[in-house]
């Protein structure tokens, strides 16, 4: 099974929201994470991320996709120690190495890596969750009658994912049928992999190439794109995930210039972890869940209505 | 006189940096309405002549051009795919490489969009096009998920839904199971009939389309060969190109019968019409004596985690004996490759046991996917490789690029490097072959040397198996055939048995004469309609 995501038709309310809103709603916790460093909003994030993908019936996707993205946060997180020369609280005196200075580990820096971690795992999880639940074809439509050559790239891309990721497991299966398998390292083994599977990508890129040429796709240049299906009105649905989008945008926006939920990671570590800033925290993560919460009251309430 | 959609006069092509040409001097009409069957040799030139007709040639490959190609009053050189596209449609033969979108649906709407198409009209094209190709209920399937046959069917229904008046086909049922590759040559005689678009259709497996075809072209080696009725076509061919003559047409003209048929039907009608003409006499089939076992499957239970939520096995027994060929055949998705990947060992059945005497060597669908080097000598062990080579008469291509090779080249040079130094260019046989769908692609010649190299190595103590949809090949091969449905063994029995009788696993000679004789290839039937008096052959 693929470790990346994939879109599946599902009927969850972010599933049926028109392409564009649901993507900006998986692509504003992106831009929170990289405009604020406060651990409070980016765990609010975290939570709303986790949330709408259990609500949406894509958990097991973005725990699939959590797999890779943890590594990478800690990965991230140890890094920033051993770089970082800033704060003041040294948790572990490290030897002086000629020209590179001193190794000690301050708290500072080991929190303050913490957090760029917790922002690389908010990013992967928000792109799980756009994977999984925006239809990449119905985008790639709206995304056509703007850019059609960008898009004409992005469909390609979209399509010889997955398609590279069969050729690269039968070319593992093919490699390990061969008489005399040429070297058994696995690193040997990867690079001589790779190299095969970046031959069969050009060839698979050149036939796709040609199968959009005779299908007519270079007429666009010439004309305008059709619309084949209707244009759809705005949903409640729609509305909801929209004004959740621009709620969490300013709600962050809000809590940056007022100073709640503040932190500073240097000289010495300041967090504002009080009952404000816990509450602004809070709002951003509901304003997260709002959408589903809402399509759950309102299941409910049709439910009674029909009883 | 209906308009001309086609129109070739002296029309040559060179790819780039190849110093022979690909087409050479075709002169050619194609009408609409027509529906037309391109036979030729592996490398003849008939992908080649679609792809200019379609204007992939020479503005996608690049290339020199001599002489016109018109289509539809368009000239190929000036005018490029994006033009040509308002007129044709085409399909080839990989449906995975021409599928683009994520869904059905909005892979059907793409042609539509492109062309500025919109409203109702559209959306009743989509729905429509669907329907007649019987994939309604796929429309909002993710194209990921679609079978082979879903896939090409898919890729038929985007090149028709902008109801071309030309429609170009290169091999599309090669990936296809005998069932769904008669329904798709079928569906398109129905839509060339009541849509009156012209078909041109390149085919290895002629005997399929001959009965649907209006007229018939061959390419041989760049040159237009041969062009008119399918008729016309058994006589020619038999004659000057006994490889591309129908089972049939053969068999007939070995017995000395005329006319040579088009058609299973209009063969029955000829040998119903000869004098004396009865049950044709039963041919004896030898037992054959299975000294030992080579591989043992007991029960074996397998489920994919990706797919549909159904085991690919569903409790399969197969036994294999040293020295025998076997032919394993199926409708797609039927689970003969997954049978066979647990048998070789890359698959581990959730149930069920697995015993092999030896070594199982496995060639898998897709021979490109064994090409690791820049050079056909360096995929093969130093110490064995130019004998392997050597022994599938491929050496003199020892310093050339895999990726270069025919069709014919590239599926024995991956059997070269499954099977060097075991039992090829020297050392002991592995104690299984198994092959899956070894022939795709390839002309009779080629099929009838692999079913003879495959012999050769049974008879060198290896028990061979090879999935397959192409039964003339299985008839050529295989002392036994095994019958795989929904996971299933259904049908285990010698070849004769299995492929008679039938109406999809039976090769064309048993269509024709029916299943008590046990005929099932050409020189078998022929042997059963000889005994009769010269004069009736004659007649």
């Amino acid at each position: 099974m693929s470790a990346l995501p994939t879109y599946r038709p599902g009927t969850s309310p972010l599933h049926r929201a028109r392409p564009g809103v649901a993507a900006l709603y998986c692509a504003v916790p992106t831009a929170v994470a990289l405009l604020f460093d406060s651990p409070l909003a980016l765990g609010a994030m975290l939570a709303g991320v986790v949330w709408a993908g259990m609500r949406s019936g894509v958990g097991d996707q973005l725990w699939r996709a959590a797999r890779f993205a943890i590594p990478l946060a800690v990965l991230v997180a140890l890094v920033n120690p051993i770089a970082s020369r800033r704060g003041l609280t040294v948790i572990w005196d490290g030897p002086t190495v000629p020209l590179f200075g001193n190794f000690d580990v301050t708290l500072e820096a080991f929190v303050y890596g913490a957090i760029a971690g917790l922002r690389v795992l908010v990013v992967g999880m928000a792109a799980a969750l756009f994977s999984a639940t925006v239809d990449p074809d119905e985008l790639l439509r709206l995304a056509r009658r703007i850019a059609p050559r960008s898009a004409l790239t992005a469909s390609l891309a979209t399509r010889l994912v997955p398609l590279l990721g069969r050729d690269a497991d039968r070319l593992s299966e093919a490699y390990a049928l061969r008489a005399a398998p040429p070297a058994a390292n696995g690193l040997r083994r990867g690079a001589v992999l790779t190299r095969a599977l970046a031959a069969g990508a050009l060839e698979r890129s050149v036939d796709m190439a040609a199968a959009l040429e005779v299908r007519g796709y270079s007429i666009r240049s010439r004309r305008r794109a059709g619309r084949v299906r209707a244009r759809e009105p705005w949903s409640v649905n729609d509305a909801g995930f929209a004004a959740a989008t621009l709620c969490v945008l300013g709600l962050a926006v809000a809590l940056e210039l007022s100073g709640v939920a503040g932190f500073e990671p240097y000289p010495l570590l300041h967090l504002d972890a009080g009952p404000a800033d816990l509450l602004g925290a809070g709002s951003l993560a509901f304003a997260m869940a709002a959408p589903f919460g809402l399509r759950h009251h309102r299941a409910s309430h049709l439910d009674e209505e029909t009883e | 006189m209906s308009d001309l959609l086609l129109s070739a006069r002296q029309y040559s092509y060179t790819y780039p940096g190849r110093p022979e040409p690909a087409l050479a001097a075709v002169d050619l009409d194609v009408r609409e309405g027509e529906f037309v069957l391109l036979a030729g040799d592996s490398g003849s030139g008939k992908s080649t002549l679609l792809r200019a007709a379609c204007g992939l040639v020479p503005h996608f490959h690049g290339g020199e051009v001599a002489g016109t190609l018109e289509v539809g009053g368009m000239d190929t050189r000036e005018n490029g795919p994006g033009d040509l596209a308002a007129v044709t449609g085409t399909v080839f033969q990989d449906p995975e490489s021409q599928v683009i979108m994520n869904s059905v649906r909005a892979e059907l709407e793409l042609p539509l969009e492109s062309r500025g198409a919109g409203g109702a009209s559209a959306g009743r094209a989509v729905e429509e096009c669907a329907l007649a190709l019987g994939i309604g209920d796929l429309l909002d399937r993710q194209t990921a998920t679609l079978s082979g046959g879903e896939l090409q069917r898919t890729a038929l229904a985007a090149a028709l839904v902008t109801q071309p008046r030309l429609l170009l086909l290169d091999e599309p049922t090669s990936q296809l199971d005998p069932v769904a590759g008669d329904e798709l040559i079928g569906l398109l005689r129905r839509l060339n009939e009541q849509t009156g678009s012209a078909v041109l259709l390149a085919e290895h497996r002629v005997e399929r389309c001959l009965p649907a075809a209006d007229r018939v072209l061959v390419i041989d080696r760049a040159r237009l060969a041969f062009d008119g009725t399918p008729a016309e076509f058994a006589e020619w061919a038999v004659e000057h190109a006994p490889r591309l003559a129908t089972p049939a047409a053969r068999m007939f003209s070995l017995a000395g019968i005329r006319p040579l048929p088009v058609s299973v039907k209009q063969a029955r009608d000829t040998l119903a019409g000869r004098e004396g003409s009865g049950a044709p006499s039963p041919l004896e089939t030898a037992p054959v004596a299975h000294a030992e076992r080579a591989l043992r499957l007991a029960r074996v239970w397998f489920e994919h985690e990706e797919g549909p939520r159904r085991p690919a096995l569903r409790g399969a027994s197969l036994e294999l004996w040293r020295g025998e060929a076997v032919a394993l055949l199926g409708r797609n998705g039927a689970g003969k490759s997954t049978l066979l990947r647990i048998a070789a060992g890359p698959l581990k059945p959730a149930r069920g046991q697995v015993e092999a005497a030896g070594d199982v060597a496995l060639l898998t669908q897709t021979p490109g996917d064994y090409f690791l080097n820049e050079r056909v000598i360096d995929e093969l062990p130093p110490a064995v490789g130019m004998a392997a080579l050597a022994e599938l008469g491929i050496d003199h291509v020892a310093g050339a690029d895999p990726r270069d090779l025919s069709g014919g080249e590239r599926q024995r040079l991956a059997l070269a490097i499954v099977l060097a130094g075991r039992g090829i260019g020297g050392g002991e046989p592995p104690a299984v072959i198994a092959l899956d769908e070894p022939t795709r692609g390839m002309g009779r010649d080629q099929k009838a040397w692999l079913a003879r190299l495959l012999r050769t190595l049974a008879s060198r103590g290896s028990a061979v198996i090879a999935a397959t949809h192409d039964v003339e090949f299985a008839a050529e091969l295989a002392d036994r055939c095994v019958l795989l449905a929904r996971g299933q063994v259904v049908a285990d029995g010698p070849a004769r048995e299995i492929l008679s009788g039938g109406l999809y696993f039976a090769t064309e000679v048993a269509r024709v004469l029916g299943g008590e004789s046990g005929a099932i290839t050409a020189d078998e039937g022929a042997r059963v309609l000889a005994p009769r008096p010269a004069s009736m052959a004659a007649a």
